[in-house]
């Protein structure tokens, strides 16, 4: 029985300690714990890591622990889990278009709520594009921080043997079809070993799609996300211009074209032109074996392309000294110094005008012309699709688009399905 | 007294069942008449409205209807193939041991890492079944991007998975069945396929009967390589009931819908093990 009491006595005592030390550890450290998503190659993972270990050298009173939590749509459903289960991140990376579904779900708070008017300004530092899908009536409710646009790469060698000129992109839809029919390249049994163009289908469909309905000159939303227009006649030839690519004019894979394994399909040569995040583009630098350019999607009744990307979001079940610690994490994140080498290392758009004044962007970009391509671009970006209910809706136009890409059903019965089904989903929003 | 401690007894396992099986069944009928409130709303009641929404449900009808054919599909093929590879690796074989094992590797092997392994074989243009293809000098196929192919793709990796796991059963049962009646066949000039149909087989019976309820309760709780093989896409091509189950739940939030669907499941494999033990459990043993 003594060996017993014994036992008890010393576990209790060891529970205090422990409870004494973390109490300690609270009394002088913040704890913040951050969800982050990987959506393009390379090593994304030990950059986080590493900035958000440079950040707790330079503010010890804080602890950041970074949590990589999969692609943005795992990201969200993994945040969303965490809130209806009680601990959810202090501080999150999520799709900007998540924004209207973060408020409904009464999840994050608006900076507006932590600072003052005054300490509010440093909103106006980042790119007005980038702010559009971050704020909603009145309020900023993300701050930019993995932004994108979509970029067309080429591959320059496979131009040139094509005998097309390799620094001068297709301007056009037009031209995109007759550079691809030059571009595919079959061996002597007729099978093809090099496709034209490749357009991911799965993964973001509908972000691929929407830059091709914008270049048609069709908005696919209102800006209150209450409302879509997936079947207007716009979209409709926008998606019959994705279908054609593969079944018309052949000059790119039929089927579905996956998002993860494009920028491979790119290396090893397979297609010669592809549309991808500019996210990707250190990925592209690092691994293409060959000389390949970097351009703005061609356009039709205009250029265009939605933005994209991630933002921070500051989550509502924080008390007050982790949001502010919160907002010395995400301003630090994004000091134009910082911006700009995120987006030297990643290849995403430094989300900020001044990051394009430090003087390491400056030595970057001259070195390599095609890092400024997405933030030129930006001057015809359009606010990327988003909604209420945004994962659904956008999941009822990747049906739909997937649909169409297999040729089981027509653009415009598929999208007229689409229509359907997020008004459906919309309708409790608009009463 | 003896019944007081009967039920003492019976209370740790009662109370987990009660607490993981009967209280959550409960619930979701509960939920299933109920639209979920945002933000820490109150969920809202609304009668049957997310049952008749479910008949008009473009996404479940067809998920429904991969749903029986990936169960129609992989539960025949793998116990098929399961008999098979029993019957092989008991045979006196050099090398009988390497094949048990190689057999029954894909069932220790972690299901995400399967999926894996089997997405490089499906990728096109490069991918394992592409370079077989290629050389064979067939024409291209997406396989998983394909609405006509990418089902039967998670098919082929189903019954791959489960065929080495089920063969172990059929290994065991084939081992239990006494040496003398093989010799009593010889003796009386039974032929081998006659010594299998009418003897053999038979005693597998209730293994059988095992298997099948397991096979069964996969086809319908497989939900794993379709995170990594193809999210059910293309189109839904692929969906299976679980995975709608969880896109519903999880990622839209849409509760009492997810509620609804998983009533639906729950009268499936209801109707499963009724058939099973009520019908076929008659039938099994010999006599």
């Amino acid at each position: 029985m003594f060996g017993l009491a014994k036992a008890i006595k010393c576990f209790l005592l060891s529970l205090l300690a422990i409870c004494c030390l973390s109490g300690a550890a609270f009394a002088k450290q913040t704890e913040l714990v951050f969800y982050f998503p990987v959506s393009v190659g390379g090593p994304i993972t030990k950059i986080i890591e590493g900035m958000t270990t440079e950040f707790m050298k330079q503010h010890p009173d804080i602890k950041v622990t970074p949590v990589y939590a999969g692609i943005y749509r795992d990201t969200l459903t993994k945040a969303l889990t965490a809130l209806r289960g009680g601990e959810p991140p202090h501080v999150a990376v999520l799709l900007s278009t998540d924004m209207f579904t973060l408020i409904d779900e009464n999840a994050v708070i608006p900076y507006d709520d932590i600072l003052s008017p005054a300490e509010m300004s440093f909103t106006k530092n980042f790119f007005p594009g980038f702010m559009s899908n971050s704020q909603t009536g009145g309020k900023t409710w993300g701050i930019p921080f993995q932004r994108s646009t979509i970029v067309m790469y080429w591959n320059k060698e496979a131009f040139k043997a094509a005998g097309l000129d390799p620094n001068t992109p297709p301007k056009t839809w037009a031209e995109l079809v007759s550079f691809g029919k030059k571009l595919t390249k079959k061996d002597a049994s007729g099978q093809v070993t090099q496709w034209g163009v490749a357009i991911p289908s799965t993964g973001y469909a509908y972000w691929l799609f929407q830059a091709l309905a914008i270049q048609n000159g069709a908005e696919l939303m209102n800006q209150e996300g209450t409302k879509v227009f997936f079947d207007q006649p716009k979209a409709v030839e926008a998606l019959q211009f994705l279908v054609d690519l593969a079944f018309k004019h052949e000059v790119s894979p039929k089927g579905t074209i996956d998002w993860a394994t494009t920028p491979r399909d790119f290396f090893e040569r397979r297609t010669a032109i592809m549309w991808t995040t500019t996210g990707n583009l250190t990925n592209v630098r690092t691994n293409a074996k060959f000389d390949f350019g970097v351009g703005m999607l061609p356009a039709n009744a205009r250029p265009g392309s939605p933005t994209g990307g991630g933002n921070f979001y500051i989550f509502k079940k924080t008390t007050p000294e982790q949001r502010k610690a919160a907002v010395t994490f995400v301003q630090w994140m994004t000091t134009a110094d910082r911006a700009a080498q995120w987006g030297i290392d990643t290849g995403y758009v430094a989300v900020r005008p001044d990051a394009w004044q430090t003087k390491q962007m400056k030595a970057y970009v001259k070195g390599f012309p095609y890092a400024a391509v997405a933030r030129d671009q930006l001057e015809y970006g359009v606010a990327e699709l988003s909604t209420h209910d945004n994962q659904r809706v956008t999941k009822a136009l990747d049906d739909a688009i997937q649909a169409a890409v297999n040729g089981s059903k027509k653009p415009a019965d598929a999208l007229k399905d689409a229509q359907k089904e997020a008004e459906r989903i919309l309708r409790r929003y608009n009463k | 007294m003896r019944h007081v401690n009967a039920w003492l007894f019976l209370l740790p396992a009662m109370a987990l069942i009660v607490a993981f099986t009967h209280v959550p069944a409960v619930n979701t009928f509960i939920n299933s008449f109920f639209l979920d409130g945002r933000g820490g709303m109150p969920a809202e009641f609304v009668g049957l409205e997310n049952f008749r929404y479910l008949l008009e449900d473009e996404v479940f009808l067809k998920v429904l209807r991969n749903n029986l054919l990936f169960a129609s599909g992989t539960i025949p093929l793998s116990i098929s193939l399961a008999m098979v590879m029993a019957l092989l690796v008991n045979a006196k074989l050099p090398g009988q041991a390497w094949l048990r094992l190689s057999y029954f590797v894909p069932t220790v092997l972690p299901m995400i890492a399967v999926a894996n392994i089997w997405l490089f074989f499906f990728t096109p243009e490069y991918g394992l079944l592409e370079q077989v293809r290629s050389f064979l000098g067939f024409s291209g196929v997406n396989w998983l991007g394909s609405e006509s192919t990418a089902l039967i793709c998670i098919i082929a990796v189903a019954v791959w998975k489960d065929a080495g796991f089920f063969m172990i059963f059929y290994l065991a049962a084939l081992q239990q069945v006494p040496p003398s009646l093989g010799e009593a066949a010889m003796l009386e000039g039974a032929s081998r396929f006659c010594y299998y149909r009418r003897i053999v087989f038979p005693l597998l019976m209730p293994t059988t009967l095992f298997v099948l309820v397991n096979a069964t309760i996969n086809a319908f709780r497989m939900v794993d390589h379709l995170f990594v093989l193809t999210q059910g896409g293309p189109n839904n091509a692929s969906s299976l009931l679980l995975y709608y189950i969880y896109e519903v739940s999880f990622k839209y939030w849409d509760t009492g819908y997810g509620a609804t669907l998983t009533l639906v499941l729950l009268g499936f494999l209801g109707l499963a093990s009724i058939i099973q033990f009520g019908v076929i459990e008659k039938r099994v043993h010999y006599r």
